[in-house]
């Protein structure tokens, strides 16, 4: 697979890691986070912590959509979907993900009209074949993937398709990272920054990290190698008393960021003054909502919407994990009465979760005897 | 005690589609509600076929429901997996399959045209796998309560000689086998559904693996601890069940792995993973190491064995474990899904 | 979050000029161009997909002078160690 095998190279990655390991010496220790879900997930499937030197800790951020989606709008939007001839349509992560009555599987194995998408334009599609029905598409992600959500309303409204509605919980990922930056129990010394969302804001937003905060960030992308050389640049910058945003995913973002994404966004979307964060509570100006333009695409102007605000169980340590203070496998619960299967909290859920990439990819691991039989 | 009051251990309260999928939830079901009724307290491990004595000889018995969307496929149809995936259930446990028993619920409004396609092409499969559909039963169900049609396959066969399975016999040092690539079934059904809109030039690799493992057996009989064909759940789900069963780690070299490119290009795309991905045409087997070679060698030269890989070997550690290794030194444990894999986009 | 792949524009379509028919490996779909419109992409070109979406449009020069990066690293830093240790501190 072009542009995707050159980066798994192995021996140009034990080259990196040899680097790594020659950068970081053994006097300090490292905290670096790696904000977006889609990093932790490249973490546990490449096994990179194997090769990373023992004094580089990588931290699991909070930008996985799934995990911060509050229970409670997971059961609005199957309660929208409970209307006579409305189909609930989603990504495959949304699936397995429970409400308080049942996650949208469940619901399909109980008669609810639950479709799996690849993309919000099948969402529309579906629409368009099913005239008589109504399709409501329940969306998730951040500035990567709202873009295309609002593309597709732009062309629900330009061909007139009414029988369509978006549910919307697009966030955006700058807000959580000042927020994991303002937590009084962090301690970070760098950012491995997002790589998708950064093709459509650019590497711009990130600059107060550096100049006001004082950590380097640098904007990486999600092969082996990408992120290997990620943690070259940040042990340089670190090791330089240097912060800077540099942007090592160049062959595919842009520094200005993706100009027609964004206005397709402000087309459609606004922030909302506030939306609460499973785990990180209410943060202002952090998601977004439909504006008016596009109310008649907008699920929660079309339907009626319970609201009802569901908290986690106070045992559930979701927030500290989902900060960085706690890894996985630290949480009370972790394993035992939350695990992939019945999952407490979100971050079991999604398979970008740090819980669930914990739990899938490593936690037995950490009872081997020793690692060093693995050639 | 008498055994229908046997207690039980299944505590899920009601019946989910997880529990069909093969992976963790239906391995709930059965250790926790069926074995323990069935078999009684101590089961053993459970395998792919049952043994069964019949004056002094040995047959080996076993059934399987196929319940597929779409019914026909590239590469096949609900009608050929029937016959194959039991040739198939017989043929790893060390069996060759004499004769098959079908039976049909069928749903009310399947266009007879439908219906006769399918079991011509059971009769053809059948054909394809030397074995004999001897006897059937048909019900007829309301519209709406069987996806046009379920087919179940009973099958029994004799056993081959010189090879016994059995995980306990599974040491340390022992090398797994993969009989072709992984992946193709799953993915041509996930394609053939249409919902995601890819098309790929993909076909199930649906056929009986009983000449191959015919040919295994007679390189390396002595040297086999185990085989099994991984179908629901993947290649992940049936080296968890051989690792919990005897305890050992099985140790995957990535790789090693066959895998097509476009099932591979699939599977990037949509964020799953080869190994949970179901197979209808393709055994794994557990081998000493004295008989490895020549098992893979035999696997190789015989027709349709040509992709036939040396994945992996069993370890002490991690126990009960499966583990990926890459070349470079990373590793990543691979655990049984809960349900079926979903494609994602996060 | 974010899963986007590599893919080859095999196609534009005759009746949308925002879709394109895209080869990842073998595997086949049609995507929406219509956040490219800036800088709209050509059939050979490779797009970055995001949920039926191109994201971005990959350059291969970028991804050379990437690779090109990997394989000196390590030796540029090793080279600048053993000068150093000549004592030749303003060498940089």
């Amino acid at each position: 697979m072009r542009f995707v095998d050159e980066f798994r190279e192995p021996e140009l990655i034990s080259k990196a890691a040899d680097e790594i390991r020659r950068l970081a010496g053994t006097e300090r220790h490292y905290r670096m986070m790696e904000v977006c879900g889609g990093h932790t997930h490249a973490i546990y499937r490449f096994g990179l912590k194997d090769i990373l030197p023992e004094n580089i800790e990588l931290i699991h951020g909070p930008g996985c959509p799934v995990c911060v989606l509050p229970m409670g709008r997971i059961d609005d939007g199957l309660s929208i979907a409970q209307e006579p001839d409305v189909i609930f349509a989603a990504f495959g992560d949304m699936m397995r993900v429970p409400g308080t009555q049942g996650s949208p599987l469940e619901h399909k194995a109980r008669g609810m009209d639950v479709r799996i998408v690849y993309s919000p334009s099948d969402a529309l599609k579906l629409a368009q074949l099913n005239p008589d029905k109504h399709v409501m598409f329940f969306a998730i992600g951040f500035e990567t993937t709202a873009p295309s959500t609002a593309l597709t309303m732009m062309r629900a409204k330009a061909e007139g398709i009414s029988n369509f509605s978006v549910f919307c919980n697009h966030v955006t990922i700058i807000p959580a990272i000042r927020a994991i930056l303002d937590s009084p129990d962090m301690r970070l010394d760098a950012f491995i920054g997002p790589g998708h969302v950064s093709t459509v804001i650019g590497c711009r937003p990130y600059v107060w990290i550096a100049q006001n905060e004082r950590k380097p960030i640098v904007v990486s992308g999600f092969e082996p190698l990408d992120m290997l050389q990620s943690i070259v640049m940040l042990l340089r910058q670190l090791k330089a008393g240097e912060a800077k945003v540099e942007n090592q995913y160049k062959r595919v973002v842009p520094w200005e960021g993706n100009c027609a994404a964004l206005k397709a966004m402000a087309e459609v979307f606004q922030l909302r003054p506030y939306f609460e964060w499973r785990g990180l509570g209410f943060i202002s100006q952090s998601a977004l909502r439909i504006n008016d333009k596009y109310a008649e695409w907008d699920a929660e102007q079309r339907f009626e919407v319970p609201g009802i605000r569901v908290t986690d169980p106070k045992a559930a340590q979701c927030g500290e994990v989902l900060k960085g203070v706690l890894k996985p496998h630290q949480c009370k619960l972790f394993g035992r009465e939350c695990t992939p299967e019945h999952p407490i909290g979100a971050l079991m859920v999604s398979s970008e979760g740090s819980c669930a990439a914990y739990y899938n990819y490593e936690h037995r691991k950490a009872a081997m005897v020793s690692l060093s039989s693995i050639a | 005690m008498l055994a229908e009051s046997a207690p039980t251990r299944f505590r899920d309260p009601q019946i989910e589609m997880a529990h069909g999928a093969g992976g963790k939830a239906s391995r709930r079901l059965v250790e926790g509600l069926f074995a323990p009724l069935f078999f009684g307290a101590v089961p053993g491990p459970l395998g792919d076929a049952a043994q069964v004595d019949i004056n002094g000889t040995k047959v080996a018995i076993t059934t399987d429901s196929f319940v597929v969307k779409p019914l026909t496929f590239p590469g096949g149809s609900i009608g050929e997996l029937a016959v194959n995936g039991t040739v198939n259930d017989l043929a790893v446990s060390g069996a060759k399959a004499e004769a098959l028993v079908v039976s049909y619920v069928l749903e009310a409004g399947l266009p007879t045209p439908v219906l006769e396609a399918e079991v011509r092409a059971m009769v053809k499969a059948a054909r394809d796998a030397g074995v004999r559909i001897a006897a059937g039963d048909t019900k007829v169900v309301e519209h709406g309560k069987a996806d046009q049609m379920y087919v179940t396959t009973t099958g029994i066969g004799r056993l081959l000689h010189g090879v016994t399975i059995d995980p306990r016999s599974v040491r340390v040092g022992d090398r797994i086998l993969l009989s072709g690539p992984i992946g193709d079934h799953g993915i041509t059904i996930l394609l053939a559904r249409g919902e995601l809109d890819f098309e790929a030039d993909l076909r199930s690799d649906t056929r009986s693996v009983l000449p191959l493992v015919e040919s295994l057996v007679h390189a390396a009989g002595p040297g086999i601890r185990w085989m099994r064909d991984p179908t629901r759940g993947g290649a992940a789900t049936s080296l968890n069940e051989l690792a919990r069963d005897c305890g050992l780690g099985m140790v995957l070299f990535e790789d090693q792995i066959p895998v097509r490119d476009n099932v591979r290009g699939a599977c990037e795309l949509l964020g799953l993973d080869p190994l949970h991905i179901a197979n209808e045409g393709q055994f794994l087997a557990v081998v000493s190491p004295e008989y490895a070679d020549a098992a893979i060698n035999a696997l190789s030269l015989a027709p349709g064995g040509s992709e036939a890989k040396m994945i992996g070997e069993v370890r002490e550690q991690p126990a009960g474990t499966v583990l990926v290794t890459t070349l470079y030194g990373g590793s990543r444990i691979v655990d049984m899904l809960v349900g079926d894999p979903l494609p994602r986009i996060c | 979050m974010c899963l986007a792949i590599p893919g080859k524009i095999v196609e534009i379509s005759s009746d949308n000029q925002d879709s394109a028919l895209v080869d990842v490996v073998g595997v086949r779909r049609n995507i929406d161009l219509g956040l490219l419109q800036d800088d709209k992409p050509v059939p050979g070109d490779w797009v970055l997909i995001h949920v039926g979406f191109a994201m971005s449009k990959i350059s291969e020069q970028d991804a050379a002078d990437q690779m090109s990066t990997l394989r000196m690293l390590g030796e540029i830093d090793g080279a600048m160690q053993e000068v150093k240790g000549y004592g030749l501190e303003d060498v940089n």
